[in-house]
């Protein structure tokens, strides 16, 4: 196998395994828009959060490196994040969910820097180290390509919560109602679907998604600050819009692709514009195909 | 009162509380120039910046009902093409007593990229519902910078250092109080035609003004592309007030305050934007920055954000709702 070869594979495999945070990511961001039509701003947030209490749980219970960890820290960051993302919802969302699209978008806006801020002054803004979620380690080698252990530990949790959310989604009663509520709201109502009860769920998976995205992403990129959510936020967003925002299989696609792109951009190219390219795409997305790559072109009825 | 007969008599009329309006500004100016100190003066110039740069986003996000949030990308590209000018085009244009003259032409300029950078991202995103521009602006913002830093011609990260001043503070002053005029003037009298009716008919129900017959796209990316090139005027009186710009003064942060702005005075409110600018341009100065030292850590923005959601909850339609201060004279004298 050439050089040139074997270095386009571990690009792939980067590139898979950056992508797979995005899409978990992103499956926020499509499920909150399939329900509400909002786009939830204060999404990315919510994630930064979560890599707060990981990295506090973390330090507090003085962990080791290893498998257990990685479970004991999902599960703490995905605690905090789906109480804080019903929060969220019930205090800033629901009293508005009559008002005018624009209102509720403004709001969801200040909560997004509401959160940011707010963290600055509670956890300080200077960038923090996450502690070691697993020993780095290369499991196997094959010529120049590598494959190492946090790249099979993200594409295994990613792969485990994305058939887990499948499964949920059309084989469980509440995924049958939140089917039902993005569908048709009204209906769905009337068939005796408590519609609150299910935009709650819909929060509490969509931020519990982003609680496990960043204990991923402080896994591969041990560095966490304040404002880490808001460039990862925009790029599962074009990823959610690039997959069919709405569309949880397209998010995933989606969250591939960007994540594959953008690797092949700074592995050939050059690595100043990689937060220049995803807003590329989604300029071009939105000329070309602006249902998305699985969504359907929908028109808008009276 | 009876409307005057003549087109050329009803020119005459509308200038009327323009020319008056930019007298008052003009002693205020002098007023400022004779007793205020320097810092005093700056501020009133940000409160000229704030101003247009509140009154351009109203019309989007006001009166248009679009949500942009990547108003300070567009104030950067006017910043910067204007200042570039400015340093670069200097010799070729006039100079001496009437060489003030020339800033209000790389405000234009500045503005005029600024427009075209409007057009670029307006185009697809208002294509669609309105809070894809929401994103697109945001990532707009972002890649501005982004591409700021890293362009060496610009002084990148350092910053962009000398440029040229139009003169003492009362030119500076005039200078600024003629865009906020202009724009000011340009608005309302937009606001108050048959396109400010397609913009509001668009806000109000984007069905029915495309069954009316309005081409909805077309309206909106109009909308979008004048608020950008009063965006772009503001960076330009900005680069020129403060005589240095850098990437990092046109941050989200910078789009927030507009967005405060905007909603603090009301969305579709054109007085009640300028109202807003002069309030959140002082705020910080006299009140959060003692309150900052006070308590040693800086609540600037969680205000902000705080005061954005309690306003969407409690009072959406902000301090001035879609209603003008003239409004409320009229209301006194029935």
């Amino acid at each position: 196998m050439g050089a040139d070869l074997q270095e386009f594979v571990q690009h792939v495999i980067n590139g898979i395994s950056l992508g797979s945070i995005y899409a978990l990511i992103a499956l926020g961001y499509t499920m909150v828009y399939g329900i509400l039509q909002l786009i939830n701003f204060a999404h990315s947030e919510v994630y930064m959060v979560g890599a707060f209490a990981s990295y506090y749980a973390a330090r507090f219970f003085d962990t080791k490196p290893g498998f257990a960890t990685l479970v004991i820290l999902l599960f703490i960051s995905m605690t905090v994040c789906s109480i804080l993302g019903v929060l969220i919802e019930r205090l800033a969302y629901r009293p508005l969910r009559k008002a005018p699209k624009l209102n509720i978008l403004i709001t969801a806006i200040g909560v997004s820097l509401f959160l940011q801020y707010s963290a600055q002054i509670v956890f300080g803004a200077d960038p923090k180290v996450f502690p070691t979620v697993l020993e780095d380690s290369t499991l196997v080698k094959w010529g120049e390509v590598e494959l190492r252990s946090f790249d099979v530990a993200i594409l295994g949790v990613g792969l485990v919560f994305m058939v887990g959310l499948h499964y949920l989604i059309h084989h469980t009663k509440i995924g049958k109602a939140m089917r039902a509520v993005s569908s048709n709201s009204t209906a769905a109502s009337l068939m005796g679907i408590d519609i609150n009860r299910i935009i709650s769920t819909t929060f509490i998976i969509g931020s519990s998604l982003a609680g496990v995205g960043s204990v991923l992403v402080g896994m591969k990129y041990p560095k966490i600050d304040p404002l880490m959510g808001m460039l990862i936020g925009l790029k599962a967003f074009v990823a959610a819009v690039l997959g069919g925002i709405g569309n949880i299989y397209g998010a995933v696609l989606g969250g591939i692709l960007m994540g594959l792109s953008e690797e092949m951009v700074v592995g050939y190219l050059s690595s100043t514009y990689r937060d220049a390219f995803a807003f590329g795409i989604l300029i071009l997305i939105l000329f070309f195909r602006p249902a998305g790559l699985l969504g359907k072109a929908s028109q808008e009825k009276v | 009162m009876p409307s005057p007969s003549t087109p050329s008599k009803m020119f005459q009329k509308s200038l009327v509380t323009p020319v008056a309006a930019m007298a008052v500004l003009a002693g205020l100016g002098y007023v400022i120039d004779v007793t205020a100190n320097q810092y005093v003066q700056l501020i009133f110039l940000y409160i000229c910046v704030n101003t247009i740069l509140a009154l351009s986003l109203n019309l989007v996000n006001g009166f248009t009902g679009q949500f942009s949030i990547g108003h300070a990308g567009f104030m950067a590209v006017g910043a910067y093409v204007s200042a570039w000018l400015s340093m670069h085009a200097h010799p070729m244009l006039l100079s001496g007593q009437l060489e003030f003259l020339n800033y209000i032409l790389y405000a234009a300029a500045g503005g005029t990229f600024a427009a075209l950078a409007g057009w670029f991202v307006g185009l697809p995103s208002l294509r669609l519902r309105g809070d894809y521009l929401a994103i697109v602006t945001l990532g707009f913002g972002e890649i501005i910078r982004v591409i700021l830093l890293n362009t060496e011609a610009v002084g990148g990260a350092r910053g962009m250092f000398g440029i040229p001043s139009p003169g003492d503070f009362m030119t500076k002053f005039l200078l600024a109080t003629f865009w906020v005029m202009i724009t000011f003037l340009t608005l309302w009298r937009l606001v108050h035609s048959v396109h400010g009716r397609a913009f509001l008919s668009v806000r109000e129900d984007e069905i029915a003004a495309q069954a009316m017959g309005i081409d909805t796209t077309k309206v909106k990316v109009r909308a979008f592309v004048i608020s950008s090139f009063f965006a772009g005027v503001a960076g330009s009186i900005f680069a020129h007030a403060a005589q240095y710009l850098n990437p990092s003064t046109f941050t989200f942060t910078k789009s927030v305050d507009a967005i405060i702005m905007v909603v603090l005075g009301g969305l579709g409110s054109l007085t009640g934007s300028v109202f807003a600018a002069i309030i959140v341009t002082i705020l910080p100065e006299f009140v959060l920055r003692p309150l900052q030292e006070y308590t040693g850590v800086d609540l600037r923005m969680v205000i902000y954000s705080l005061a954005l959601i309690l306003f969407m909850i409690a009072r959406p339609a902000g301090i001035f709702g879609t209603r003008e201060l003239p409004d409320l004279f009229k209301r006194k004298a029935q």
